[in-house]
């Protein structure tokens, strides 16, 4: 008989080693796949993996692999913190909407004035809109008990139909010949989170990724905050001895996690997306929550699994143009690569016993 | 009956096809719930039930047994998750999420064949005479029969979770699992169960889209319809009858905001189709505040891996 | 330097890649397409997609014609034109509104490919645009509506509030007017291209509001279903034929015949002959092909659309012809004008009769 037993302490060679297991897994069962498919199942893992990292033009890719991971990253940093804590922002998305809806009317109300501040203003405006977006859930939590789960992700489709509202009516570009979406921030200079250095893909919302990458690592591992944060979720009981006030920690983390997906949103709709539209969310909110956990919650963790998904898409792509596989392929393919990842995280936290004996 | 340029009666008729299949897989998912388990993947299971559905009742020729094929493919991708978040104890939310992925592409590949084909017809339940009833026969004998069996599903689930000693358990497990494995539950079992039952439920939801409601299979063709389920689990607070107003009220919002645009009033869409969600919102809070002190709406072992210790 | 000669060697293996075919074309044109949907949604990205296999057809193996599907609109969109331009593609068609501004970006990174992006209004040097004039088969459903409708009252499901539909609307409106004074159009906005049960409940209320004809500006099948279930409500089929449908409720559809524009524009490209145009064909160019009138039409009723398709084809008519006026009663053609172009494509009001308003 197969029983599983808790490791006291999740192991490190496993953390470390699972990952690979997960990838290599992936790469049999998404060969396997494509050769049902019809395709050459080496060369379409050559394409997916390797091509955008180190094939032709792969200065282009991996440049784009960084504006594809940031905004990941810059949420899954976020709402790890909760998450160690045991409190559930799944409705990043809609604080990213609203951030970015905050930050882009700032510079469509004040266009065409240039400003150096303007951008640092929207920043601080889409941080500020996604951080009181999730302040709705931390407040409902802490004065009524109400599920942050819940109703983060109620929150994601009233932002969705907000987001859609201000799309067609306040914030069109009153020069768009009627059809809907904002004017373009590309277009105007002052708000326009441009490359920073030409060709590297890198601007704000990169550094800023980083940045939180940095801050998170020390707030978890070297701040009194981020002990308390551990202690709240491995052991609520324990975390009031320990000094843990629960109103102030849901909202903290909710604040934190929700001003940085604001942000994210903020960098993404001032630069690479450009523009208000209905639709501009790509649903980087929901994949920030597979990043996280990808990452086992760490930020060391969640800049690797957000560089992962980023080159899948890359891939992905690549793998349609160079082989004509289609884009559902790809999806069954990423997913398959998630199942993986996610089930064999088993073997960091639990030992595998074989055999009847007791441990 | 027309209030205000609106024809009450159609719009009752209108919404109870209209929200059929989120009332389905909103059941499911209730019962998944119940269990304390957070199956995000719900628009994934319901759109393999559409192809799987579609595939089956085309191949076949029998709409019926194009039902079962897709309650059986919903209730296939609910065991994979059971496996990964049950066996394997990965986390509920993340796995759901991309099952929800798995499920999307999964679908675009087996539907490729049966792209642009029509399949056969589900009529009408032959109700004769009564549904010649001024009023009630439009609202109540002019359907196909799975808008019955979704109501007959729903009533079921009522019964089993309320009065029968398999729903006690159900319920305990999801309450507090550790507590229902002391007693000698097997907890790992009864979710499964609830899962895979969740997963059928979807996949018939999924299935009645593509088999009566559009009918043709198209790639993405739920739209988010696994979304709209989740957020009337929420708002039915766990319970299957309420689920049954929640469904009728999403539908229905919809299906008023249309009307009324029929009918010309000029009405701001966006704002009317965000009321649900914020009525949602004000219900969990309301609920929050009732049980201040008792038992609280949300199954307590929501989203919480089990691992027996011993 | 080195961008140019990895281009000739991607080139050739992504030939063999993509076709299957021997590499044996000295210099096959490389053209990519990018869609929005997935070419399955048997709606705008399928006939896309249809029109490149078509183009693909037509030249053999002179051309190598590859994809992406499913790309947002938004940065992703960049990218994927920019991998498209990277493996080599000299002509790059971009195909939803969507994708405008990312489309103007990467043209200017790459002057020496050629872009074409679809619906919308910005060109440069190396990027041309494409549009076909759905009006035009918008005035031919409404002619046919106008003629068989008992209850006088036409449903329309707007798809969003934009040029492309108001023109839809305005035209059906104007043509069913014509055969029958007494008409009324009823518009619905479902702010969606694509959504079965959506559709489904627009149509659904468009039919208890008493319309025997259902007009769709999206891309499901959901309201033929419906006004098959009604039982009296006729519809046309949107972007594809929707046969499946006829010959009740689908009486003719407006389909997206995006080959001939492919077909010539690839010749053009492939001859040295291209340049950045901004197209807007119509029936005439057959890009708005107009499917078969079924026998649910009465035969003086399909002669007379037929007709109408033959004048608006050979150019002798216009479906915006003065006199109009707009909704709020002021002037907009005089009597035998016809609008510029420029006016008609951002179009953003109804003409005079439509009820409603034109959300804004």
């Amino acid at each position: 008989m197969i029983r599983l037993v808790k490791r006291p302490m999740p192991s490190k060679f496993w953390s470390w080693t699972t990952p690979l297991v997960a990838v290599i897994a992936t790469m049999i069962a998404g060969g396997l796949l494509f050769a049902i498919l019809g395709k050459n199942p080496v060369e379409a893992i050559r394409v997916i993996f390797w091509d955008p990292l180190f094939g032709p033009n792969a200065d282009y890719f991996r440049s784009q692999l960084l504006v594809k991971a940031a905004p990941l990253i810059l949420i899954a940093c976020g709402l790890a913190v909760g998450f160690r804590a045991g409190i559930w922002n799944i409705g990043a998305e809609g604080q990213y909407i609203i951030g970015a809806i905050f930050g882009a009317s700032l510079a469509l109300a004040v266009y065409p004035a240039e400003s150096w501040f303007l951008f640092p203003a929207m920043v601080v405006l889409g941080a500020i809109g996604g951080l009181l977006w999730g302040l709705i859930p931390a407040l409902l939590k802490v004065v009524f008990g109400t599920s942050e789960i819940l109703v983060s992700l109620m929150l994601v489709y009233v932002a969705q139909n907000l987001l859609a509202y201000m799309a067609f009516g306040p914030l069109k570009n009153p020069e768009g010949y009627g059809f809907p979406g904002s004017r373009n921030l590309q277009g105007y200079p002052s708000a326009f989170n441009d490359e920073l250095m030409a060709g590297t893909g890198v601007h704000w919302g990169v550094l800023a990724a980083l940045g939180a990458v940095v801050a998170i690592y020390v707030l978890m591992q070297r701040h009194i905050a981020g002990f308390r944060i551990r202690v709240a979720g491995e052991a609520p009981r324990a975390a009031r001895y320990a000094g843990v006030v629960p109103a102030r920690l849901i909202v903290f983390c909710l604040c934190l996690s929700g001003a940085l997906a604001g942000m994210a949103g903020l960098f993404e709709v001032s630069g690479p997306s450009g523009q208000i539209t209905d639709s501009f969310n790509v649903g980087y909110g929901y994949t920030a929550i597979i990043v996280a956990f990808l990452g086992r919650l760490h930020p060391v963790g969640i800049l690797l699994a957000g560089l992962l998904m980023a080159l899948t898409y890359i891939g992905g792509d690549m793998a349609q143009l160079m082989l004509g596989l289609p884009s559902a392929a790809i999806q069954v393919f990423q997913g398959m690569l998630l199942f993986f990842l996610l089930g064999f995280d088993l073997l960091t936290n639990y030992r595998i016993r074989i055999g009847g004996a007791r441990a | 009956m027309i209030i205000g340029g609106i024809d009450i009666i159609t719009l009752i008729s209108m919404l109870m096809v209209a929200s059929t299949p989120v009332l389905l897989a909103a059941t499911g998912e209730l019962v998944a719930e119940k269990s304390g388990v957070l199956n995000l993947g719900v628009e994934g299971m319901m759109i393999t039930g559409a192809v799987a559905g579609f595939a089956t009742a085309v191949s076949t020729g029998s709409p019926v047994l194009g039902f079962v094929g897709g309650a059986l493919a919903g209730a296939a991708m609910a065991m994979l998750f059971a496996i990964l978040t049950q066996v394997f104890l990965s986390n509920q939310t993340a796995t759901g999420l991309a099952l929800t992925l798995f499920g999307l592409g999964l679908s675009a590949l087996i539907g490729k064949p049966f792209e642009g084909v029509r399949p056969p017809a589900t009529g009408k339940v032959p109700f004769g005479p009564l549904s010649d009833i001024p009023v009630l026969g439009r609202i109540l004998f002019s359907h196909d029969w799975v808008v019955y069996l979704s109501l007959l599903l729903v009533a079921v689930t009522w019964a089993f979770l309320k009065f029968t000693r398999a729903g006690l358990i159900l319920r305990a497990v999801g309450e507090n699992h550790d507590a229902a494995h002391a007693l000698g539950y097997r907890v790992i079992a009864v979710r499964c169960a609830a899962l895979a039952f969740g997963g059928a439920l979807a996949g018939l939801g999924g299935a009645y889209l593509s088999l009566i409601r559009v009918p043709q299979w198209t790639e993405g063709m739920t739209a988010g319809a696994g979304w709209i389920a989740l957020a009337i689990v929420v708002f039915a607070s766990w319970r299957p009858e309420r689920a049954l107003i929640g469904a009728y009220l999403f539908g229905g919002i919809t299906a008023l905001q249309l009307q009324l645009q029929a009918a010309g009033y000029a009405i701001p869409v966006h704002l009317l189709s965000m009321a649900p969600y914020v009525l949602t919102i004000v219900v969990l809070v309301l609920l929050s505040v009732v049980h201040r002190r008792g038992v609280q709406a949300a199954p307590a072992a929501l989203g919480r891996s089990f691992h027996a210790a011993s | 330097m080195n961008r140019r000669s990895f281009l000739t060697s991607t080139a050739a293996t992504a030939v063999v890649a993509a076709s299957g075919l021997p590499a044996r074309a000295a210099d096959p044109l490389k053209v990519g397409f990018i869609y929005v949907g997935p070419v399955g949604d048997m709606g705008w990205s399928y006939q896309h997609d249809q029109a490149r296999l078509a183009a693909q057809q037509e030249y053999g193996d002179r051309i190598v014609t590859s994809y992406i599907e499913n790309v947002p609109e938004g940065p992703d969109a960049e990218r994927a034109l920019t991998q498209l331009a990277l493996q080599g593609n000299q002509l790059i068609f971009a195909t939803s509104f969507g994708f405008m501004d990312a489309t103007v970006n990467v043209a200017k990174k790459f002057p020496n490919v050629k872009f074409e992006h679809a619906t919308g209004y910005k060109q440069a040097e190396n990027l041309a645009t494409y549009d076909a004039r759905f009006y035009e088969g918008r005035a031919i459903q409404g002619t046919i509506a106008g003629r068989m409708t008992k209850t006088n009252k036409i449903g329309y499901i707007g798809s969003f509030p934009i040029p492309e539909v108001v023109q839809g609307i305005n035209a059906v409106y104007i043509h069913a007017k014509k055969v029958n004074p007494d008409v009324e159009i009823k518009v619905v906005w479902a702010y969606t291209w694509f959504d079965p049960a959506k559709e489904a409940d627009a149509a659904a209320a468009l039919i208890a509001e008493g319309c025997d004809f259902v007009l769709q500006h999206t891309d499901s099948t959901a309201p033929q279903a419906k006004a098959q279930e009604a039982g009296n409500v006729f519809t046309f089929g949107q972007a594809s034929d929707m046969i499946a449908f006829a010959p009740k409720p689908r009486v003719s559809s407006t389909i997206d015949h995006w080959d001939p524009y492919y077909i010539k524009r690839i010749g053009e490209a492939l001859d040295g002959t291209w340049k950045p145009e901004a197209t807007w064909g119509g029936i005439g160019t057959g890009m708005v092909g107009i499917g078969e009138i079924s026998d649910a039409v009465p035969a003086e009723v399909k002669e007379e659309a037929l007709a109408l398709k033959d004048r608006i084809a050979s150019g002798e008519y216009h479906p915006f012809t003065g006199p109009l006026k707009k909704q709020d009663g002021s002037e907009w053609l005089a009597e035998g004008a016809t609008p510029e172009d420029g006016e008609l494509a951002g179009m953003n009001f109804f003409v005079e009769g439509v009820s409603g308003e034109l959300p804004k």
